[in-house]
């Protein structure tokens, strides 16, 4: 139990998926406008991430390790997380439609943000088990969430500040990011 | 068709140079810049899969339906990453490893599907080879460049050549993530300013 609380808490902060493994920078900056589409996208990749852990490691495992076809990795993954992703918003439009009209555009997005691929491709790379795959993919959702929520919180504030006219917009987040990284940096040792 | 064959390729050089006038394909700029060979490695790597998906995809425009078409692309994008990823393999090891997951996640580098969608569905052949090439070289470039700033800085070397000579005390902070950040946020506002006036 111990070990999954140590891999659980090096996922969420110190290798946190946004700011230390640079994964998913393009939603990272494309949705941390506004609070409410940050807590949006968040939970759309808590979602699918988990889901795609776990499915991608069973593909790996008792389908391209079994036939000896790992080359087909990259192209078999991005497969089960596309047909996922459409999966999942077909479902959620039946039978939660509550929480598909929350999560509205993030997750067709999601198929292209590699934050979901990235993850998968750690899993098999570190050699995780099942147990573990589970854990890894739910604490780097949950840092990735924690990371774009903290960075919605930041730039809502930065859009009262004057900032000089050449640094607005994408340069001013960039900035910003690097700092918040840099506060994240300071977990590095921890475990 | 107004645009030239050269005005298509030099648009990606500084117009729409990514990552700077494009803000997409973040990740890879990020996290492959330490040195300035890792960037020109990633760079060839994505103008390879990005000349090879755009012409395919303007190949098979008129055959792939349109309601179908993202996954048609990343399909076609998936091969010719495969193919790369194979290929450094088996002639490049050391970069292979030192670039890391970052091949396989060419894939979801939303340059190349964003040149799919916008550019290659739409166009003939030789224009898209033109995009595709013009993009792939201003990334790389772009790659090159911020390479180059944080090898400079953080080892005190370019290309692993001294530069400032041994007595230089490497400036660590940015070969590690936040200087990522901040060294890529600095560089945009050096073309915002460069490019405005």
């Amino acid at each position: 139990m111990g070990d999954y609380i140590v891999l659980a808490i090096s996922c969420i902060l110190i290798n946190n998926i946004l700011l230390a493994q640079y994964l998913g920078n393009c939603p990272f900056l494309g949705t941390s406008k506004k609070m409410e589409t940050a807590v949006g996208m968040a939970m759309a990749v808590v979602f699918v991430l988990v889901m795609a852990g776990l499915i991608t490691w069973a593909v790996n495992y008792y389908v391209l390790v079994k036939y000896n076809i790992e080359y087909l990795r990259t192209i078999s993954f991005i497969l089960v997380i596309a047909s996922l992703v459409q999966f999942v918003e077909m479902f959620l439009k039946k039978s939660i439609p509550a929480l598909y009209a929350g999560l509205g555009i993030f997750l067709p997005l999601i198929t292209t943000n590699c934050a979901v691929m990235g993850a998968c491709l750690i899993n098999i790379n570190e050699e995780y088990n099942f147990m573990q795959a589970l854990v890894a993919s739910f604490s780097y959702a949950v840092g990735f969430g924690l990371a774009l929520i903290l960075f919605a919180g930041v730039r809502e504030k930065i859009l009262l500040a004057r900032v000089p006219k050449p640094l607005q917009d994408t340069s001013i987040a960039l900035v910003t990011a690097g700092i918040l990284s840099l506060t994240f940096f300071a977990f590095k040792g921890m475990v | 068709m107004a645009k030239s064959i050269t005005q298509e390729f030099v648009k990606g050089l500084w117009a729409e140079i990514p990552p700077f006038r494009l803000v997409l394909g973040l990740c890879p700029t990020l996290a492959v810049t330490k040195s300035v060979e890792n960037g020109i490695g990633m760079g060839l790597a994505t103008t390879f899969v990005l000349v090879g998906s755009n012409v395919l995809v303007s190949m098979l425009r008129k055959v792939i339906p349109a309601k179908v078409r993202i996954a048609c692309f990343i399909i076609i994008i998936a091969t010719f990453v495969t193919v790369v990823e194979l290929l450094m393999q088996a002639f490049t090891y050391p970069l292979f490893l030192t670039l890391g997951i970052f091949i396989p996640l060419i894939v979801v580098n939303c340059i190349v599907l964003g040149r799919a969608e916008a550019f290659a569905f739409k166009n003939g052949v030789i224009p898209s080879l033109a995009d595709g090439l013009g993009i792939g070289v201003g990334f790389t470039l772009s790659l090159a460049s911020l390479g180059a700033v944080r090898e400079l800085l953080g080892y005190g070397t370019v290309l692993g050549h001294q530069v400032f000579g041994a007595s230089y005390e490497p400036f660590t902070f940015m070969v590690e993530a936040p200087g990522a950040f901040i060294g890529l946020g600095l560089m945009l506002c050096l073309m915002n300013l460069v490019g405005n006036k």
